[in-house]
């Protein structure tokens, strides 16, 4: 308890800080160095952090805090470095300069899970499905029996009709993809990163997926953060909206969406849900200088 | 079946008879020397007098010994070390050429010098073989991991995968398609460098040497039969790894 403190309270470099995540408390210093009081239920703290792409700055002294239990999807134009930011956050790209801190633990300290766009290159096709899903439990460690306990919970809960006995080959692109996540689910992580899911699926399978993202996050209550290219989705599955400006990126702006859960078809058509659709547009257009 | 389906099955013989009767027709019209060629029954006759029973049977046996032999060598060194290498690809990039080169270099010029290092005998033979067939098989194997999808690297790795447990569980299998095709390069070159090695390398059996004494005492139908015995060899060895290769890497090309 003591350390997780000590590290919510680390010293940092002042500036603008676009805290985000809630209307949160004021900084009680003005200095230039001051421990920054965040949000109560931060979850993901991004302080400093810079990112040259091919010279040009990406990011720059950028902060950023995301909230616990929460859904939050990235929406910016072309370019920006949607992926970007949430890769830095998960570790699978270096940053230049700056700190990433999950309840004040680095990630290697972090159990995270992560859907990536490609399943198909994602999954490992030399095993099948199920013992795709207990891969990353094997390599914590569990024994067999264990493994299968964690793993046959999570598919109760979740109920989907796949032939789990298959190679991920031969199943359809949905249920790759919802191995995929369901692979990512069973070690329970404490974050939950996915790189434009469904954009590899039709239409139809799409809103199925959606609802399968929904069930999976009311069932588990993770902090999970998506990258989406659809504005739609962005905010329909999302409990806020994070807005990126175009380069070097800053946060435009960050749209809670109110909206009860679960969400269906019918929430599309919702004043409320449409209201908050066009004001994240409005932004998107004036970020894009479309 | 209906009969088309049967004459399709039938079609890849066609070649065979063709073959045979070319053959057949030559030495009835006697074309050439009887002596140079002799009608195909006698050569099958020779061949199978050899395999039963015969002298040949021998031979075959261990020509098929060394063979396997050097190529499990080759394969025991290449595969283990083709993953370490392919996975640190500026490492590889450092040796590559001398691997390229090596490999570009015919087996058979190195014989010399592995007579030197490892005197007349099995080892010779089995070593050279060995050596041509670990560069095959490395370069395989270090593409076949080089090439090896990112995403599925990144995805072993946020799931908490080592380094270790990287090269294991994913670099190994996303270059088993690359690594067969250098096992059944490997076991080819094998073959060919032991049944030169069997021919000029003092030995006392094997294809190659009873290929050399059928010719020297002028015994036709034994030279073709062990001809078509090494040939043989060769094919099967090849269908049984296409064989493996269909079951064991299933997901090939998908």
């Amino acid at each position: 308890m003591i350390a997780r403190t000590r590290a919510a309270m680390r010293l940092v470099t002042g500036g603008a800080a676009a805290s985000a995540a809630a209307p949160g408390s004021p900084p009680a210093d003005q200095s230039e160095k001051s421990y920054r009081w965040f949000p109560p239920g931060t979850h993901i703290t991004v302080r400093g952090l810079s990112k040259q792409f091919q010279g040009s700055p990406l990011y720059q002294d950028f902060d950023l805090d995301l909230p616990r239990g929460k859904v939050v999807s990235v929406f910016g134009p072309n370019g920006c470095g949607k992926s970007t930011i949430i890769n830095m956050i998960a570790g699978l790209i270096p940053v230049d300069k700056g700190d990433i801190l999950f309840d004040g633990k680095t990630i290697d300290e972090t159990r995270i899970g992560y859907v990536f766009q490609n399943y198909r290159e994602a999954l490992f096709p030399w095993l099948r499905a199920i013992d795709n899903i207990h891969y990353p439990l094997k390599l914590m460690g569990l024994g067999r029996r264990e493994r299968e306990e964690k793993v046959q919970k999570l598919l109760s809960r979740f109920q989907v009709k796949i032939d789990f006995n298959r190679y991920p080959y031969e199943l359809s692109g949905g249920q790759q993809q919802t191995v995929s996540i369901l692979r990512s689910l069973v070690m329970e992580p404490e974050v939950l990163f996915l790189d434009e899911p469904f954009s590899a699926l039709d239409y139809e399978m799409t809103l199925f997926m959606r609802d399968q993202m929904q069930k999976a996050f009311m069932e588990t209550n993770t902090t999970m953060v998506i990258v989406s290219h659809d504005l739609e989705e962005a905010v329909y599955l999302a409990d806020y909206v994070l807005l990126l400006t175009r380069r070097p990126t800053k946060i435009a702006d960050l749209v809670e969406v109110p909206l009860p859960r679960p969400r269906s078809a019918e929430t599309l058509s919702d004043p409320k849900f449409v209201e908050i659709k066009s004001h994240c547009l409005d932004i998107f257009r004036r970020e894009a200088r479309l | 079946m209906d009969i088309a389906g049967k004459l399709g099955r039938l079609r890849p013989m066609i070649g065979v008879v063709l073959l045979l009767l070319v053959w057949w027709v030559a030495t009835v019209l006697e074309v050439a020397d009887p002596v140079l060629l002799p009608p195909p029954q006698k050569a099958f006759k020779a061949l199978y007098d050899g395999l039963v029973g015969g002298p040949l049977l021998t031979d075959f046996v261990q020509t098929i010994y060394r063979t396997v032999l050097s190529f499990l060598i080759a394969s025991a060194i290449a595969i283990p070390l083709g993953v370490a290498l392919g996975a640190a690809d500026k490492f590889y990039r450092s040796v590559e050429f001398v691997i390229d080169f090596f490999r570009s270099t015919p087996a058979s010029a190195v014989f010399p010098l592995f007579l030197v290092l490892f005197g007349v005998g099995d080892k010779t033979k089995i070593a050279v073989a060995a050596f041509g067939a670990v560069l095959v098989i490395l370069f395989n194997v270090a593409y076949g991991v080089m090439n090896a999808r990112k995403t599925r690297v990144l995805a072993a790795r946020v799931m908490g995968a080592n380094q270790f447990q990287v090269l294991t569980d994913v670099y190994f299998w996303e270059s088993l398609p690359q690594t067969f095709i250098g096992m059944r390069n490997g076991i080819s070159l094998c073959l060919v460098i032991i049944v030169v090695a069997e021919m000029f390398i003092g030995s006392t059996d094997g294809i190659g040497h009873r290929l050399i004494e059928a010719q020297m005492l002028f015994e036709m139908p034994t030279m073709y039969a062990a001809i078509f015995a090494a040939g043989a060899l060769g094919y099967g060895m090849n269908w049984i790894f296409l064989t493996i290769e269909k079951t064991f890497v299933h997901w090939g090309g998908k």
